[in-house]
């Protein structure tokens, strides 16, 4: 599996996974491209770079463990994890058919290599902390990270989470919330405001850090921050475009769930040429 | 099905609650198994879980007053190799836990395992709002999830224990009231095999939890009339006997199922599902009846809504009336 500090390389990266997600969702003809697309920067840092993890062992007790918490943007998961080898690449474009690996959300029963089935909003950031603590009493070094999405930190379980690990003083967990400022349903701001965000999770005890979700180089400060901290969990607030990378996606609340057309897709492809 | 304990006299003394021998049982497991977790909900002196917590408090997790959350870290602490056990009132761990209970436990299979507390109506004057009476119900309706509903302190000590070596995700049942206690120490109990606790011939009383003790007691009642029932404890309510229950209908033909529980969804319909598709006889159901019920004592409470040995035989003639 490659592994990289370096920032063109993982750009690279980042943009081929961003074809596989259009290819993958435009042949499924169903399926949620935005916030795939807003979070692709986030999973490649973490999987080619930040995570300590092993393919070739996917139950190596002493991994760093990523929970996809918003499970409908499962298709960059799939994407990333077939890059890394967990799962075959080849298959990628039978996304939500019948009997594949990759189920329409994070499904561990299909694919054993995920750390959760995912899919019903609200619920990830609790199952990093129960990873977190079991790493905590064990004296390992594994570290749990969640990536919520803005809409989904809606949900009240979230803040019963973040009270926990806030107060539990968890620092081996990280959370990333994909600010994309839009939901099924419109702009994050109309439908229900999450503002301010990063004073939210302060006032739970956590560190927050800034950065833009699309540059590689602060996502790599940021996780290394989070790891550095000791005796408060990290909250990456990353500032993301919805349906980054494809023109007529991005900041279009349409693609939150919906599938690209045939045209469409080949424009898309073209422009992440 | 498991020996039959026939022509013992069942005392009934009043023994522990089931609650209580929970927490007894969590503290051996504390000892025995060191991947064993408990997480509570701010309840632990009630559930009992108060004792492992203060052996064993780095395997404790307090939780505050949030079971979805309790829940589903629960589910994160099994997916890393532990052995869970989340607790809090059965009311509020299914009713507020259930949504994480189906996707981050039964959905994905996890070694998950949760005890509820204050089941049923006997838990008397803090009433309906902290009373479950769907939980065997809620907890049945979780693919994949195995059902547990014990009666006494003998039987609750031994199938906590017996979870902990289960794989899978699991809910127990328990009650806040002292419990007649019906099992010897030395009694052994299997999941998923029901116990035969009288013989009988005429009729069968198939009961859980709270209601196995009542169903004793019409036996004996009945006997008096010389009806001769049989008396099975369901102590686990899902994967149900199939075989004892359909012995039960082919060698008695008429069957009274009891139950400290809404008679929609819990032990009765299960046990006439398998009924029907065995051998149909004619079926009665002593449980609560599509309500909520009230404060009072425990013993009021019983006697009110009908969940006492007159009533299980009483149960038993109309079903002996309707026998061809």
């Amino acid at each position: 599996m490659r592994t990289t500090h370096d920032v063109a390389e993982l750009a690279d990266i980042t943009k081929q996974m961003r074809r596989e997600v259009i290819q993958m969702i435009t042949e499924a003809g169903s399926g949620h491209p935005g916030g795939s697309l807003s979070s692709a920067e986030i999973m490649v840092t973490l999987f080619f770079d930040v995570m300590r993890h092993d393919p070739a062992n996917p139950k190596w007790p002493d991994r760093d463990r990523f929970i996809l918490s918003k499970g409908h943007c499962c298709p960059i998961l799939y994407a990333v994890m077939a890059e890394c080898g967990y799962c075959p690449k080849d298959q990628l474009n039978t996304l939500r058919k019948l009997g594949s690996v990759y189920q329409g959300h994070a499904d561990l029963r299909f694919l054993p290599a995920l750390e959760a089935s995912t899919g019903s909003l609200g619920e990830g950031l609790s199952l990093g902390i129960g990873m977190a603590l079991a790493a905590r009493m064990d004296g390992r070094k594994s570290r749990s990270y969640v990536l919520m999405g803005d809409g989904e930190i809606q949900e009240g379980q979230v803040w019963e989470a973040a009270m926990f690990a806030g107060f539990n003083r968890l620092d081996n967990l990280v959370a990333i919330v994909d600010y994309n400022q839009i939901q099924l349903d419109g702009f994050v701001k109309d439908i229900m405001s999450l503002e301010p965000l990063p004073e939210k999770w302060r006032a739970f005890g956590w560190h927050v850090v800034e950065v833009y979700g699309h540059d590689i180089a602060a996502l790599q400060n940021a996780f290394g921050e989070a790891s550095s901290e000791k005796g408060k969990p990290t909250c990456i607030v990353a500032h993301t475009i919805k349906g980054k990378g494809v023109s007529f996606m991005e900041g279009n609340p349409k693609f939150h769930g919906v599938a690209p057309t045939r045209e469409e897709c080949a424009k898309a492809l073209q422009e992440l040429a | 099905m498991m020996p039959t304990n026939t022509k013992t006299k069942f005392e009934l003394k009043l023994g522990a609650a089931t609650r209580e021998a929970f927490g007894k049982a969590l503290v051996e497991l504390g000892r025995s198994t060191p991947s064993v977790v408990v997480l509570d909900a701010d309840l632990s002196k009630s559930t009992y879980t108060a004792g492992f917590a203060k052996e064993f408090p780095e395997r404790f997790f307090e939780c505050g007053i949030a079971e979805a959350n309790m829940v589903a870290i629960g589910a994160g602490l099994a997916s890393a190799g532990k052995i869970p056990f989340a607790s809090s009132f059965s009311v509020f761990l299914l009713n507020k836990g259930f949504e994480q209970l189906r996707v981050t436990a039964a959905f994905p299979r996890v070694n998950l395992k949760v005890v509820g507390t204050h089941s049923g109506i006997s838990i008397g004057e803090d009433g309906p709002s902290q009373m479950s009476i769907e939980d065997l119900s809620l907890a049945s309706s979780l693919a994949g999830f195995t059902v547990i509903s014990p009666a006494d302190e003998v039987a609750t000590f031994k199938l906590v224990k017996t979870a902990a070596e289960f794989v899978g995700p699991l809910f127990i049942r328990t009650g806040r009231a002292k419990a007649p206690v019906i099992y010897s120490a030395d009694r052994e109990f299997t999941i998923g095999k029901a116990i035969e606790l009288v013989e009988g011939s005429d009729v069968t009383l198939i009961a859980t939890g709270l209601l196995v003790a009542e169903s004793i007691r019409a036996a004996e009642q009945l006997e008096a009339d010389g009806i001769s029932a049989r008396v099975i404890d369901v102590h686990t309510v899902r994967p149900l006997d199939r075989d004892a229950i359909a012995s039960a209908a082919k060698e008695t033909g008429a069957i009274v199922v009891s139950e400290e529980h809404l008679v929609d969804g819990g032990l009765g319909v299960r046990v006439a599902q398998a009924v029907g598709e065995t051998h149909p006889v004619p079926m009665e159901f002593v449980g609560i009846q599509n309500t909520y019920a009230e404060s009072g004592t425990p013993d009021e409470l019983l006697d009110k809504y009908g969940l006492r040995a007159r009533d299980v035989a009483a149960a038993a003639r109309r079903a002996l009336a309707r026998k061809r």
